[in-house]
């Protein structure tokens, strides 16, 4: 059954190009924003440019103010830090390694990735309530809304990689930040190449 | 506001201004300041007098009379120095002005009357003919000096070249400094740049309603992008939607009623239209590539860019759903379009060589004309009157907005001091 299942991720992989050289690609992920809605504060600056009242027509008390949104604190997960599995974050283990790199314009899990999906996925079927966000990102090159979209693509291919090595699909969610979360802001081959891809996030962390 | 025709005294009384410049509650550190970079080969000269009455404020609704029309590009504002302040012409300011080689000059004042208010009145003169083209006197508060100004530009911008002049309108934009995004709002002249969002988290997307009351966007705020609509006046905002997935690149439909918008809550990011309060969420495409960066034409079809075909290009649907036509041929990444006012034409980035450009197509002949360089040109948004696209680039390493005309002559360029500024908006002319 596992040797079933890891030839299809060779299959899967057998597509891919050559090997990308990797530097840095150990790190953890972007430090977690929050999973619940932000809540809407005042400003925190004065109203210095108040319109006269004679342009408003608004009711009184209305707020003017920019809506200053914050990400909440992950109060709401139950599966708090203290929980979080060691075996995760042991430097000597394939699952510290939390990012998948990628080709440009390329939604596919490269060859020298299989390791390190393999126990990510091993891993998840071992504890059935691990919970993992995949994040999906790009470099700057194109359009901000098509590599929203592009980053889905890679995150949600990285899901199917794992349903296909039996991980049950409700322990994995998937989400894209585009262009807008680069590891590296340069504008250089090799800060894209560290831009492309896709983060591993295990509930708690 | 009142505004009374000068010609005739006949009395009307204009929705004063509160669409265009209200909410003014804080003014960001992202103001623009804009220099004009490429002028049109063909401008009229214009001589605008120094208007008569309060210092001050005669000195500043005639200054941004000036720049607005400076702005436009197709029309040349010349020295007004040692010219007499005059609200109405003689013969010796007619002799004067030819003198300077105007086609046309602009005379007025501004006087405070009761109560705080202020008296603007303004001709414009053809002066070969030294006759008046236009004319009006408005009663304003000094709060609303600089909305009037624009209102006067537009009047003579409008009478000089035929098109409805866009100065009283506003561009909403994103400013990015270290950890923290800004969705500003700001007159079409980057003055009065209001914060109306502020978020440690990305903010993309910002698009007006057509009646220029609410901006939908896109914010990461919830640890994952969703579409909000606020109002720019109170700052109500909500949620568009609450679904799983991504939910991106809002546009609204020519009467404001609808939204479609992309979403991965199928998995792949396919189109959706929604009532613009988020009800009767309905799929568009069912295309299993990527469909996103969609566009409502005033035609009622909705323009959007897919890699069904195997690279990104641009498609039409109709918004009930149903086939899509492929409209770009040319080119391996067409993205983004932005369907003209009149509907004829569309421009769109291209992506060729390495180098992102705008291009305009126009419907009827197919024809593509490359509008700007790159190598990054991004988000662009028509003006009200299809006659300017304001879009993102990179200068000097650093976000700027800039502004090209349809026809690619005429170039400008909005910087902001201290942040990365980036998604323009151009929003609506006010009602």
């Amino acid at each position: 059954m596992k040797s079933a299942q890891k030839s299809t991720l060779a299959l899967l992989a057998a597509t891919v190009l050559g090997v990308l050289a990797l530097s840095g690609c150990s790190s953890t992920p972007d430090t977690p924003a929050a999973v619940t809605e932000g809540s809407r504060t005042g400003a925190t600056t004065g109203a210095t440019g108040t319109r006269g009242a004679d342009t408003s027509g608004l009711p009184a008390g209305t707020n003017r103010m920019p809506a200053t949104v914050q990400p909440a604190t992950e109060s709401n997960n139950s599966t708090a830090t203290s929980r979080i599995d060691p075996a995760l974050t042991d430097p000597r283990s394939p699952l510290s390694q939390r990012s998948i790199f990628y080709d440009y314009d390329s939604f596919v899990v490269k060859d020298e990735f299989k390791t390190m999906v393999d126990a990510h996925a091993a891993y998840l079927k071992r504890n059935p309530g691990a919970r993992l966000v995949i994040e999906g990102n790009t470099d700057e090159r194109g359009s901000r809304e098509y590599n929203l979209a592009l980053g889905q693509k890679r995150a949600e291919g990285v899901k199917r990689v794992f349903a296909l090595l039996g991980v049950n699909e409700s322990q994995v969610q998937t989400v894209s930040f585009g262009e807008e979360k680069p590891r590296n802001p340069a504008a250089t081959e090799g800060a894209y190449s560290e831009n492309r891809r896709c983060d591993l996030r295990y509930a708690g962390e | 506001m009142k505004k009374y025709c000068i010609d005739s005294l006949r009395s009307l009384f204009v929705r004063c201004l509160v669409a265009a410049t209200v909410s003014v509650s804080v003014v960001s550190h992202a103001q623009l300041s804009i220099d004009i970079i490429g002028v049109g080969s063909q401008q009229i000269p214009v001589v605008v007098a120094p208007f008569a009455g309060a210092d001050k404020e005669s000195q500043l609704v005639a200054s941004v009379i000036e720049a607005d029309l400076n702005r436009s590009g197709v029309i040349k504002t010349l020295a007004s120095a040692g010219l007499a302040r005059l609200t109405e012409p003689n013969a010796d300011s007619y002799s004067q002005w030819s003198g300077r080689g105007a086609d046309a000059a602009v005379v007025g004042g501004v006087q405070a009357i009761a109560n705080g208010q202020f008296s603007v009145s303004f001709r414009l003169l053809d002066v070969p003919k030294r006759a008046q083209l236009t004319g009006f006197v408005y009663t304003v508060t000094s709060n609303d000096l600089r909305a009037t100004a624009h209102l006067i530009a537009d009047a003579i911008y409008e009478k000089l070249t035929g098109d409805k002049g866009v100065f009283s309108t506003r561009i909403a934009y994103v400013a990015k400094s270290p950890g923290r995004f800004q969705l500003v709002v700001a007159d079409s002249d980057g003055a009065n740049a209001t914060t109306i969002v502020s978020s440690v988290e990305p903010i993309i997307s910002p698009a007006w309603s057509p009646d220029g009351a609410r901006l939908a966007y896109v914010s990461f705020e919830g640890r994952k992008p969703s579409v909000y609509v606020q109002n720019t006046l109170t700052g109500e905002r909500r949620l568009l939607i609450n679904a799983p997935g991504n939910q991106s690149a809002p546009a609204w439909s020519p009467n404001g009623a609808r939204i479609v918008f992309a979403s991965s809550q199928a998995g792949g990011t396919q189109l959706y239209v929604a009532d613009a309060n988020g009800s009767n969420v309905r799929r568009l495409t069912n295309s299993g590539a990527i469909d996103t960066a969609p566009n409502w034409s005033p035609d009622g079809r909705i323009y959007f860019m897919s890699d069904r075909g195997g690279s990104p290009q641009i498609y039409r649907i109709a918004p009930e759903g149903g086939n899509a036509e492929r409209v770009t041929f040319e080119g391996s990444y067409n993205a983004n379009p932005r369907i003209s006012p009149d509907g004829k034409s569309m421009v769109f980035v291209r992506r060729e060589g390495g180098r992102e450009a705008l291009a305009v197509q126009d419907f009827a002949s197919r024809q593509v004309q490359v509008l700007t360089s790159g190598p990054v040109d991004e988000s662009p948004s028509f003006a009200p009157n299809g006659k300017l696209i304001v879009y993102a680039s990179i200068y000097n390493g650093r976000g700027v907005l800039a502004a090209v005309s349809a026809d690619g002559r005429v170039k400008q360029r909005l910087a902001a001091s201290g942040s990365d500024v980036r998604e323009p908006a151009w929003g609506p002319i006010p009602r």
